[in-house]
């Protein structure tokens, strides 16, 4: 496929560097206006609208989070009945898992690894077009039900029996199950491009050993997702078909079993923390390198850590379930097995500051960021281990411990680096900074927000306060910490609000960028801020896994690729070794086509089996249609 | 020190409260499992506070110490790469160790937990959306009964707990005596519990399990053996007969009106099972499954209102004349 024949003008061999710019532009280019935008295969674009989506609801669900706290202020409190706080509390979670962490972090994947492997696409461009379309109906979904009221209220685990036919009367649980459907499928179709991307497309001479460690992190996280979704859309579906055909997998009456559910859930539900956490950990790991001025010490022991995070998730389901009951053996496996996660999290924590130690740190406010997780986390962590134990979690199972638990493994172990993500790379999305000062006030006042909010719910759990209770009576001992908690949480929302404030702001007027504004040594900032459409002028050969440190000034390149249509150049998966040039997909129109297509497929099957049948001919049409040849010359290729 | 001023308010509001009732909590162990499993917390609390403090130590040295002079990023020095690798090494070899203690020091609290004999006092508890069942199976099946909502067991002994869910998912939680079990549709879960001394000990459903997930407590009460078995005499027995006018009447109207349909009140025509037993509901602390303290004037709200009281529970409003409420609520309040 190399060899075909192209005139020998449009190579970019051929071109000098304004006219390559030129004409590289216009064969990458994304039309203006609203059909530009619909057709879009710009990983640069979709990714941009995947984190700024994914920000969206991380709103919605923050606004959700501070309603409970009002209604659990004070005791008996009447601001939500049960009905409504049901709804949002099944809402907060399964938002914030669903819709805001994982897709923010695929989101993160989607603009930096093509970036920073050195390619001008994601592969499967259009697939990733469609991938977006996929997230946003399920977003929608979701949302517009709550708002008639047909929002979910069965928690963000849907538990059968009280998610099945018998107990959940109506919609709503139809509606979050298919949700899942929405989610995981957008969710799978980025697994498999980055997995592609980072094994075919890296810049020659990006061996594996020189591949960014976000990228690695990416590329883990990616398995995971691959792995562990089967399981999630196994149970949602095996849910839907209980309780609209009248399946019995969930009837213990009919031989079915309540606690497969709960197997099922989790087998997936808790590798979905470490698909949250391992891009953070990525995160981490570059913005430690580039600020504390030096290369990450420890390259090695940190993919391997990342390697033995991602097997061992699929090892410790069983501890969402240590009071159903299980055999004790069975329960002292687990036990052991939760517990060893905290070696490969020990191995990156003691590189990270290892890395500091032997730095000279400079404070922006990534590193600030960087910092607090570190604090966070290693609570977040050390709390994991205490409820890795059985005995332990037999008090604290279903109590605010565990709430306060997963906050601080979730908001300080995953939403801090990420904030601070956004900080260090918002240059590179927009070509303009975001300001020290309000980056400063932002993450003091969400730090300091954070303790006050979550930790006293450590305390509230072991004084024996259960989760999902829409409120508790004043005689029992809880008010003042849950008044504090909620006063608190006041703290943490004024942080994120100077954040989105600085976000917004900065994206008008804030300073211009330049290329590389931190003296970072990755890719990405080999590129102009905002990138080109076509990323790179010629593909960069790196020699090393800091190539602006090894190699300022300028780096070596690659040329041969055409310029008159859309090639990337494949590479070995092993030594990335240039192999052969491909073509990348036009825009299209087609997966948005497809997308509401399934859209309404899916949709259509809360409500009756048939559309399984029916909806799926246009399914089918919009498919034919994508995959049509269509005479470019990339069809060629 | 914003952290340490945080965890000292916390603190603060902690001490502030343990004046309170703690009748639910971890932390106020008053029985035999509660208790070890609080010295395992306390343990591994402290332990991993203590890991937490090094580590802190180790990150904010390695922010704040002097540095030599300037160099570029890529220069790196061999000899300080090595010593780090060492540092860390050991630092990863004595994760392992403290979670290998942690494993062990679980499995021995586990195994050490007391287990129930067979000739122990047995409770089968039910749970259901939003009411707990309470059957005590006997030996002799004439002497077993059924109660709701309320746990009377000898302080001092083993007592063994057999946990069924009869809708959804729920969990029976004592806090102050022992860890959580689930109550699973389907299957049979057991725990055993002891109360060291006499007290009234509050539990509290901690599955997630519906609307009324919230007002779904129950309490255990320890009483001295003899107090137990006296106790456990009068609960055997039918229900007391009317001792006036209005609680015959009240009697009368509760046979007459949907109540008996879901209710049982033995020694009477009321039946029912899908509500919880009444026959000594007047000897109850509480109505509601830990709503209200039981009085007259609570019994009659909750009937003349059940769902704004408890919205979404599965007691209907059935329409009273005022006087049928008035004579229902003293006979209610009368079945001692």
């Amino acid at each position: 496929m190399t060899e075909t024949i192209a005139r020998a003008e449009t190579l970019d061999t051929e071109l000098d560097g304004t006219r390559l710019a030129t004409a590289l532009a216009q064969t990458w280019k994304t039309e203006r206006g609203l059909w530009g935008a619909l057709t879009t295969v710009d990983h640069k674009i979709i990714g941009r609208r995947y984190i700024v989506t994914a920000f969206v609801f991380l709103v919605l669900g923050g606004v959700l989070a501070l309603l409970m706290r009002l209604q659990l202020a004070q005791p008996e409190a009447r601001v939500l009945g049960p009905d409504r706080f049901n709804q949002v509390f099944t809402m907060h979670g399964a938002n914030m898992m669903f819709l805001f962490a994982v897709p923010v972090m695929e989101a993160m994947g989607v603009y930096l690894v093509p970036l920073m492997v050195g390619t001008r696409n994601i592969a499967f461009p259009r697939l990733n077009a469609f991938s977006y379309w996929i997230f946003l109906a399920g977003g929608l979904l979701l949302w517009i039900a709550f708002a008639l009221d047909m929002g979910p209220d069965v928690g963000w685990f849907a538990y059968v029996p009280l998610s099945g036919p018998q107990y959940a009367p109506g919609k709503r649980a139809d509606i979050w199950a298919q949700m899942i459907t929405f989610t995981e499928l957008a969710a799978l179709a980025v697994a498999v491009e980055i997995v592609v991307t980072v094994f075919k497309q890296r810049a020659p001479g990006m061996s594996l050993d020189r591949i960014p460690l976000f990228v690695w992190s990416m590329l883990v996280t990616s398995f995971v997702v691959i792995m562990a979704m089967p399981a999630i859309m196994v149970a949602s579906t095996s849910l839907i078909l209980d309780r609209l055909v009248g399946t019995h997998f969930f009837n213990p009456a009919e031989g079915g079993d309540v606690l497969l559910w709960q197997h099922l859930f989790w087998f997936f539900g808790h590798p979905e923390v470490y698909i949250i956490f391992l891009p953070a950990v990525g995160m981490v790991s570059t913005l430690i390198a580039t600020f504390a001025r030096r290369p990450i010490f420890g390259y090695l022991a940190l993919v391997m850590a990342l390697i033995a995070t991602g097997i061992l998730a699929f090892g410790l389901w069983v501890h969402h379930m240590f009071v159903t009951g299980l055999p004790r053996l069975g329960e002292s496996f687990f036990t052991a097995s939760s517990m060893a996660i905290a070696i490969p999290a020990g191995i990156q924590i003691f590189c990270w500051i290892a890395t500091l130690w032997d730095g000279r740190p400079v404070f922006k406010t990534p590193l600030l960021f960087v910092i607090g997780f570190i604090v966070t986390f290693v609570i977040g962590g050390l709390t994991g281990v205490m409820v890795a134990s059985v005995p332990f979690d037999t008090q604290v199972h279903d109590t605010y411990f565990v709430v306060a638990h997963f906050h601080y493994v979730l908001i300080g172990g995953a939403v801090f680096p990420l904030l601070g993500a956004v900080y260090y790379w918002f240059p590179k999305f927009t070509g303009r900074m975001m300001s020290e000062r309000r980056g400063k006030w932002a993450f003091w006042l969400i730090f300091i927000g954070f303790h006050l909010t979550f930790f006293p719910m450590h305390i509230l759990g072991l004084e024996g306060m259960p989760r999902r209770i829409y409120t508790y009576q004043p005689d029992l001992p809880w008010h003042g910490l849950n008044l504090f908690v909620s006063a608190s949480a006041l703290i943490l929302a004024a942080g994120f609000l100077i954040f989105f404030i600085d976000a917004i702001i900065s994206a008008r007027s804030g300073n211009p960028a330049g290329d590389n504004p931190w003296d970072a040594p990755t890719l990405e900032w080999a590129t102009s801020s905002p990138p080109p459409a076509y990323n790179f002028a010629h593909i960069p050969v790196v020699g090393s896994a800091y190539p602006l440190w090894d190699q300022p000034g300028s780096l070596n390149v690659a040329s041969g690729l055409h310029s008159d249509r859309r090639e990337i150049v494949i590479t070995t998966i092993t030594i990335a070794e240039p192999q052969a040039r491909e073509s990348s997909p036009q825009n299209s129109i087609w997966p948005l086509l497809t997308a509401i297509t399934t859209t309404i497929m899916l949709i259509w099957s809360i409500f009756s089996p048939w559309a399984v049948v029916w909806g799926s001919i246009p399914v089918a049409i919009t498919l034919i249609g994508w995959f049509w040849p269509s005479g470019t010359p990339e069809d060629e290729a | 020190m914003i952290r340490r001023v945080a965890r000292l308010l916390a603190l603060l509001a902690a001490i502030s409260l343990a004046g309170c009732e703690n009748w639910q909590s971890a932390l106020q162990a008053h029985g035999a499992s509660a208790i070890s499993l609080k010295h395992l917390i306390i343990f591994i609390v402290a332990v991993c506070s203590i890991v937490w403090a090094l580590v802190m130590v180790a990150m904010i040295y390695a922010l704040a110490r002097r540095r030599a002079a300037w160099r570029a990023p890529t220069e790196l020095i061999p000899e300080r790469e090595r010593r780090m690798g060492r540092i860390v090494t050991a630092c990863v070899g004595l994760t392992v160790v403290i979670i290998s203690i942690f494993t062990l020091a679980s499995f021995f609290t586990t195994r050490a937990l007391s287990v129930a004999g067979s000739d122990d006092l047995t409770i089968r508890i039910s749970g259901m959306q939003w009411w707990w069942g309470v059957q005590y199976l006997r030996p002799n099946p004439k002497q077993a009964f059924d109660t709701a909502n309320e746990i009377h067991i000898p302080a001092g002994r083993n007592v063994h707990l057999v946990l069924e869910g009869d809708d959804v998912i729920h969990s029976f939680w004592v806090p102050s005596l022992a860890g959580k079990q689930d109550l699973i549709p389907g299957r049979i879960n057991e725990i055993t519990i002891r109360a060291e001394r006499p007290g009234i000990y509050r539990g509290q459903c901690a599955e997630f399990c519906g609307l009324q997930h919230a007002h779904m407590s129950f309490f255990v009460i320890a009483d001295e053996p003899q107090d137990f078995e006296r106790w456990a005499a009068a609960q055997r027995a039918p229900a007391t007969q009317a001792s006036d006018e209005e609680i015959a009447a009240g009697r009368d109207a509760f046979m007459s009106k949907p109540c008996a349909a879901c209710h049982s009140i033995r020694g009477t025509k009321a039946t029912g099972t899908s509500g919880p037993d009444l026959t000594h509901v007047g000897s109850r602390k509480t109505i509601g499954a830990g709503l209200f303290e039981t009085t007259r004037g609570s019994l009659a709200a909750w009937i003349a209102d059940p769902q704004t009281l408890k919205p979404g529970n599965n007691m209907p409003l059935v329409p009273l004349a005022p006087e049928e409420l008035r004579a229902i609520s003293a006979y209610l309040a009368s079945l001692k």
